[in-house]
Order: C-alpha cells, then structure tokens, then sequence
C-alpha cells in the first residue's frame, strides 16, 4: 500500500489496521524524521487528528487506504510535517469561559447526566475546527468545539451564571455559524455542534439577544446585541 | 527567566488537580507538559474513581481502607491509606463543584448521593465513581477547562529533562527542552511538583498513553531522590489481543464473564488483577486463547453502560460484543512504584520537590492496585500536595547557567533509535514480564546494558523533533527499565504484581519496599 504525507509518497510494507500505525511504520522503517501527533492510540487524547482526503480523521481510528492524501489540519499554524499548534484552543476555551462559572448547588439525575453526555464526550481534537468554513472568512470566529463546550456549562443545572456564558457568544459566537454541519460531520466523537449551537442561538434570544442578521441592531433599551463583544 | 511559585510538570489529573488547588491558595502557579496538555494516562481512564459515597451499596472509608490494604499485600502504609480514603469526599466535592458530568442515580437528596457507583475488582462494594466509561475523559477536560480559565499557564511542549537545585541542595526548578523553539529552557520555582506519571510504556505491550515513560522518575534519581517498589508492574487483565486496548474492569464488574476456548470460565472475574492476570497467563501459555464474554448482559444494558468499549471493541478487533466473544490477553497497565514520599508527598532525598499520582510511590497501592484507586489518589493526592508545598518555605531561587548537550550528532544512523527502543521494550515484556526468574532478569539487564542507549544519537535538527523526543524518552525507560530489574531481583519472594517462579512464597522478610538510588545504577 501507497499513502502520500503532504504530497511525498510512502509504501507501507505491512498489514496495519489503523493510519496512525502506518505513520509508526514509516517512522520506524524509512523516515525516522517524519513528524506527527499521537498519545492514547484509541481515540481519547485528540492528538493525532489530520486530514484524509481533504476530510478530518484521528489516525488512530482511521483504516488506511492506498493512494490516501494526507495533510495537517487547517487553520492551525504548522510547526512540522503533520504536526499543528493548537495552542489557540486553550485562548478560545478561555474567551468563551468555557467553565463552571458559577458553582450552584444542585442534585443532578439521570436525565440530567443525559443532557450533556455527548458534549463532555469532546476530546479537543479540533477536527470540527478544521472543517468549519466560517473560519476560513473569520479567524476570529469561536467555532464549533469551543461554542459546543459553552453550551454544555450552560445546560448544566449547576451553572448559576448561565447569562455570562451567552453573553462572550454573541460577536464572532452563535451568530457566524452558516448552519452548514461540516463540524458535525466531522466529529469522531459524535458530537453535533451546529445542533448546539442552534441552541444557543434559541438561549441568546431567551436571555435578551437577537439574531443581528435580521434584526435592527437598536432596538429596545434595556437589552441589545453587544457589538463589540466583551473580551 | 521564568519564575514561579509552584511549578507543576505534567498536565494529568494529578498535575492539573494540584495546579487548581495552588491557584486557589493565592499562589502563582505554572503547568509545563511535554506535549499536548489532553495527552496522559489520564485522559483515558475509563472504570472510575473509588470514593466509599455508599450510594448504592452500604460502605465507608474504613472498608474502603481495608480492601486497598488486603490488595497491598502488606506493603502499603496504614496511614497514607487511610489520608487516601478518607480524602476522598474531599475530592469528589471538589470535582463535582468544578463541573465534572458524573453518571447519576435518580431520586436522591445531595449532590454527592446522586453520583452513580459501579462494582471494580476487589472491592466490597460498588465504590467506583463514573462518567458513563469516559470518567478520566470527562475529569481532565473539566480540569482543562477550570485551569485556562483560573489563568493558569499550561506550557505544552515543555518536557522535563533535569531537576534545578540551588547552592543548599533544594531543588528550585527544572531544566526543559522546547520543542517550539528546539532550545534548553529552565523555570525556576519555590517549589516543584512531580506529576509526570507512570512508565506503563516503556514496555512493549502496554495499554498506556505513549506518553509514559517514566520521564520524571528518571530526573527524580538523577537529581538524588529515592525511587521505591518499580518491580510492582500491574498487568491488566483485559486488553483487546493484538492492540492492547483497554476493556476496563467495568467489564467484568457489569458481569462480564472470561472463558477459555473451550467455554469455560476459570478465575473469579472480580479477583484482584494480579490473581486474573497470572491466571489468563497461565490459560495462554496451555496454548488456550483467553475470551470477554459480555454477550448475557444484553445489547441494551451494554450501549448504556460501556458505549466507548463496544466501540473499541468494534473498532480495533473488528468483533460486535453484544453478540459475539472479544478475544483478549494481559498487557502492561499500571505502575505502583514511583518516588518515595514522605507523609507531605516530599520526595525522599530531595529537597523542595514532591510528587503526587501515578508518578510517586505514596505507599497506597503496596504490591497490587485496586482498580478505582489510582484517579482517587491523583485528585486527593494531588490536593493535598498542593497545600503541603505551600506550608513550608520556598527553596531560594538562584539563577545558573546550563551546559545539557542534547544527543545529536550529523551523520547518527537515526533507525538505530527505534531498533533499540523496540529491543528494550520486548526484552521487559518477555523477560521481566508477568512470570519473572532470576536467569530472565539477569539475561534482560544484559541485553539492556548492551543497547548502549546513553551513548545514541540522531541526526535530525532539534526544533518540532518527535524523533528527539522519542530519544530522550528512550534514555529515561532504559534507566527505568534498570532500576526495575534490580528492584525485581532484590525482590526475591512472590508478592502481588511480583511474581517469580524461582521463589514463589510471600516472605515475611521482604514485606518492606524495595528502594533505588543514584548509587545503585552505575
Ligand atoms: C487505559 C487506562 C485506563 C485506566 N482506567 C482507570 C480507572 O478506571 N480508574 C483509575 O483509578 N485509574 C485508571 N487508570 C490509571 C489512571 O488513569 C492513572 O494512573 C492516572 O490517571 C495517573 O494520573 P497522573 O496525573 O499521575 O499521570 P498522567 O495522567 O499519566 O499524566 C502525566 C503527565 O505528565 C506529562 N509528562 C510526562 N513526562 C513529562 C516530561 N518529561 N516533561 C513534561 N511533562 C511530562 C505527560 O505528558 C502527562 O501530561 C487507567 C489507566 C489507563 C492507561
Ligand atoms: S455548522 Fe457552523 S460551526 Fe459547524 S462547520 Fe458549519 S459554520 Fe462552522
Ligand atoms: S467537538 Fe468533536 S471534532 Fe470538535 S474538538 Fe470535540 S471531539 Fe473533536
Ligand atoms: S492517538 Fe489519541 S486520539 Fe489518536
């Protein structure tokens, strides 16, 4: 079997299950100097995401097919290879407050764990990130993963600050997604963000917001879209 | 220069737990990790984390205590078990106050009495605290979320290669490579904790984050301290045969039952692991493959309660559990031995440095870990080391200059690395495996020393190199995998995770840890 790494191309003399092995094969047999991401080799740790065929994979998860292309995730600064900075997920989490903001004591239930089993199933693996279109027009925009996660903090009963979180979506937040479900697509994990963040949007108007594609950005007095955001 | 108060290496839930915790006792804290802060042995923990909530069935931490303590084989120490144990209402507020989506029960009347609890093995109730079968996923990531957000830096791509100490022998700082900037960077602080995790990797078949090698043992000893119990290497029972992925003891404690390839079971599948362990072992070696059944539970039951093991077991073996049997063979999974502490989780023979998790030998575990336990000693432990590290005086920060020569040389044959990585790891498996003899052992140190490992270099430029990293890893396991086979050839008596067939009783005489320093490696 032939795969090509950023356009070089690598025969992978053994039967491997996964890409990620195949990348192990290589590494070890014929180019000691090749560079990618892995740590859990299960699909837990989020590190080994790349792009197959132009469409975002966990290596690890991936079976590998001949003549398969592949690449680094996009929109990430490439440090090597196949190797990306995600550093700026850390910024996000941190510009969206993607935290318990406020502790409220409360008895949780099954249908309770439910809500947000699917969101706390995210291993930050970014995949969503590099398949949103929005990102490729808007750098600044706080995509899929990082709007998933503030959705799941403020559906959670405990959060008593729920406003705060909608509150840091509204600029380059809730209202710059095109609703085009490349993320949910994408998400190894099964998370649907575009569906959660279509929430959110539905949260934002409850808690006062409104959709500034439709709406006259002056209206009313006591509430009103923050334009410049709060960060 | 970079200067903080509490400098944390690693980002597991030990590390991350600790930094949390310094952050909230005013102090400035930094978390340097040598890759991506979402990789650890951590973030892959699936079972759950033992707390006596007594939930479901009756419990308290004084059964807590003495299941944990039958598991050590006399090894483990009362008093640390017992700070363990009786920690661990602490540190499931503190997690459930943070944010952490447990699995719950319904109808209950606290917060903590509605966390769901499951059975694990050698526990006489269900005590293990679960996120369905992603707990260590679920933890870390609110973990994560809290420290960004509490301003804590976390420096990926920072990894560990020394111990800083000052002109009155108190460590305060470490010295890192960059593997940005590809340069030897030091962060100097008053105190330094150690959370670097175990060395489960270092072996060939093992079901760990590749990111456990034992990277700060190693600078643990290099710097003067004291490393105790590393021949108590836990095998789990259950990984999928051929790619070692973990199917947790959840497994087994849903009702899971292990046949043989004749259909028969033959080991109580709640015994402690290195009683199942040995007895798969001992199936596989009679030439008998070794099988999961889950198929009685039904499909229902299973998507409910193990959703990310169906889809592993789908994924990497290709086998639908709800209908079909998982064939499966023990793999390298925990280590209990680690840096010696102190009751204050200060490392025996420094000053200024403790160690907190998978990394330290708290005497909790003694010679066989109960299933549950090591993320209730990553959280508590890693609370509790933060306050202790805070109680005493900073070490006196004293700047220095560095000479650390990284291995690379222009025209190294490069292969030769993953030549000798593949050699060391297969020789602790064969030989220094389960089922361990003095001739083995003896014959594993040879072939070991004989690898040279010190003495490799690549060819490669430093900046964005995994190859580089894969080298300093290597240099680690090897001192690692020595000082583990000298501890197992001290060690001469049958105990727990310690099995020898040269001597197969427990031995009054040995019921004490077996220690490594500086002067035992060269
Ligand atoms: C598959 C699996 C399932 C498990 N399931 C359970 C379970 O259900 N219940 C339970 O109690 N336990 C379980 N365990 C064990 C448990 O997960 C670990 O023991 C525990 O999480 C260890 O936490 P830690 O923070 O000490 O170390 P880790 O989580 O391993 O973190 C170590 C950190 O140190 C960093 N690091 C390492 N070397 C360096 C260096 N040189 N420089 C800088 N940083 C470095 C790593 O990158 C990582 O961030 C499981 C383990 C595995 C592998
Ligand atoms: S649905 Fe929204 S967030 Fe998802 S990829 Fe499309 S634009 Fe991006
Ligand atoms: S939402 Fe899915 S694709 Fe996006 S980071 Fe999380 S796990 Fe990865
Ligand atoms: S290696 Fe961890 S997700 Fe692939």
């Amino acid at each position: 079997m032939n795969i090509e790494i950023n356009s070089k191309s690598y025969k992978i003399e053994k039967a491997v299950a996964t890409l990620l092995e195949a990348m192990i094969y290589i590494k070890e047999n014929t180019e000691p100097t090749l560079n990618f991401d892995y740590g859990c080799k299960s699909g837990v740790c989020g590190a080994c995401s790349v792009r197959v065929n132009g469409k975002e994979k966990l290596a690890c998860s991936y079976t590998p097919q001949d003549g398969d292309k592949i690449e680094p995730l996009k929109y990430y600064p490439q440090k090597r290879d196949l190797i990306v900075d995600k550093s700026s997920q850390k910024e996000l989490l941190k510009r969206v407050k993607a935290r318990l903001i406020s502790y409220n004591e409360q008895v949780l239930n099954s249908q309770d764990e439910a809500k947000t089993q699917i969101q706390s199933d995210c291993i930050l693996c970014s995949s969503c990130y590099s398949a949103c279109p929005v990102i490729e027009v808007n750098s600044l925009f706080a995509g899929p993963f990082a709007l998933t996660k503030t959705y799941k903090y403020t559906i959670d009963k405990r959060e008593g600050a729920v406003k705060e979180h909608i509150d840091v979506i509204q600029s380059n937040g809730v209202w710059d997604c095109t609703l085009c479900n490349e993320c949910t697509l994408a998400c190894p994990q099964g998370i649907d963000p575009k569906t959660d963040i279509v929430n959110l949007r539905n949260l934002s108007v409850q808690n006062g917001y409104m959709d500034p594609n439709i709406g006259n950005m002056s209206f009313g007095g006591g509430f009103g879209f923050d334009a410049n955001g709060s960060f | 220069m970079r200067k903080v108060d509490i400098l944390i290496v690693g980002s597991g839930i030990a590390g991350l737990s600790s930094a949390i915790k310094a952050k909230s006792l005013g102090a400035d804290v930094a978390v340097a990790t040598k890759g991506v802060a979402t990789k650890s042995n951590s973030v892959m923990a699936q079972g759950g984390m033992n707390v006596a909530l007594g939930n479901i069935d009756r419990d308290s931490p004084n059964l807590h205590i003495s299941d944990t303590l039958k598991s050590s084989h006399n090894l483990a120490d009362k008093e640390m078990v017992s700070k363990l144990c009786n920690g661990g209402i602490d540190a499931i507020k503190f997690l459930e106050e943070i944010g952490v989506p447990f699995s719950r029960l319904d109808g209950a009347d606290t917060p903590l009495k509605s966390i769901a609890q499951r059975a694990l093995g050698g526990a006489s109730a269900k005590r293990a605290c679960y996120a369905q079968d992603y707990t260590g996923l679920k933890i870390l990531h609110t973990l994560i979320d809290g420290a960004v957000n509490l301003d804590i830096p976390i420096f990926e791509g920072l990894f560990l290669l020394e111990l800083i100490k000052n002109n009155d022998s108190e460590v305060c700082g470490g010295l890192f490579f960059n593997f940005d900037s590809g340069e030897i960077e030091p962060i100097y602080a008053g105190k330094v904790i150690i959370a670097t995790g175990g060395f489960g990797a270092i072996y060939s078949k093992n079901t760990n984050s590749a990111t456990s090698t034992g990277d700060g043992l190693s600078a643990i000893l290099k710097a003067g301290g004291e490393l105790s119990n590393l021949e108590f290497v836990q095998f789990h029972p259950t990984t999928l045969k051929g790619s070692n992925i973990l199917i947790s003891e959840s497994a087994r404690g849903e009702g899971g039952y292990l046949v043989n390839c004749e259909g028969e079971r033959f080991i109580d599948e709640l015994s402690t692991r290195d009683k199942i362990a040995k007895a798969i072992f001992e199936q596989l070696k009679q030439n008998r493959e070794v099988f999961l059944d889950l198929r009685h539970i039904g499909k229902e039951k299973l998507e409910h309660l193990m959703p990310q093991e169906l889809k592993l077991i789908k994924q990497y073996a290709n086998t639908d559990a709800t209908q079909e049997l998982v064939a499966i063979e023990p793999a390298v999974h925990y280590t209990m031995g680690g840096a010696s502490v102190n009751e204050q989780f200060e490392v025996i023979g420094l000053k200024g440095c403790y160690c907190i998790g998978e990394a330290s030998n708290a005497n909790v575990h003694g010679a066989n870990r109960l299933g549950g336990n090591s993320l209730l000693e990553a959280v508590t432990f890693g609370l509790l080391g933060a306050s202790e590290a805070l109680n005493t005086t900073a070490s006196k920060i004293e700047e220095q200059k560095f000479n650390y020569i990284l291995p690379i040389a222009k025209d190294s044959d490069n292969l030769e690395v993953y030549k000798a990585k593949n050699s060391l790891s297969d020789t602790l498996f064969k030989q220094v495996g389960i089922i361990r003899d003095e001739q083995n052992l003896l014959k594993a140190l040879e072939t070991i020393e004989e690898l040279n490992i010190d003495s490799l270099k690549i060819d490669d430029t430093p900046k964005h190199s995994t190859l580089l990293i894969e080298l300093l890893e290597l240099q680690n396991a090897s001192v690692l995998a020595k000082a583990l086979i000298k501890s197992a050839l001290w060690r001469k008596e049958s105990r727990g995770a310690h099995i020898r067939s040269d001597y197969q009783d427990e031995l009054i005489e040995f019921e004490k840890n077996s220690t490594v320093s500086k002067k035992d490696l060269v």
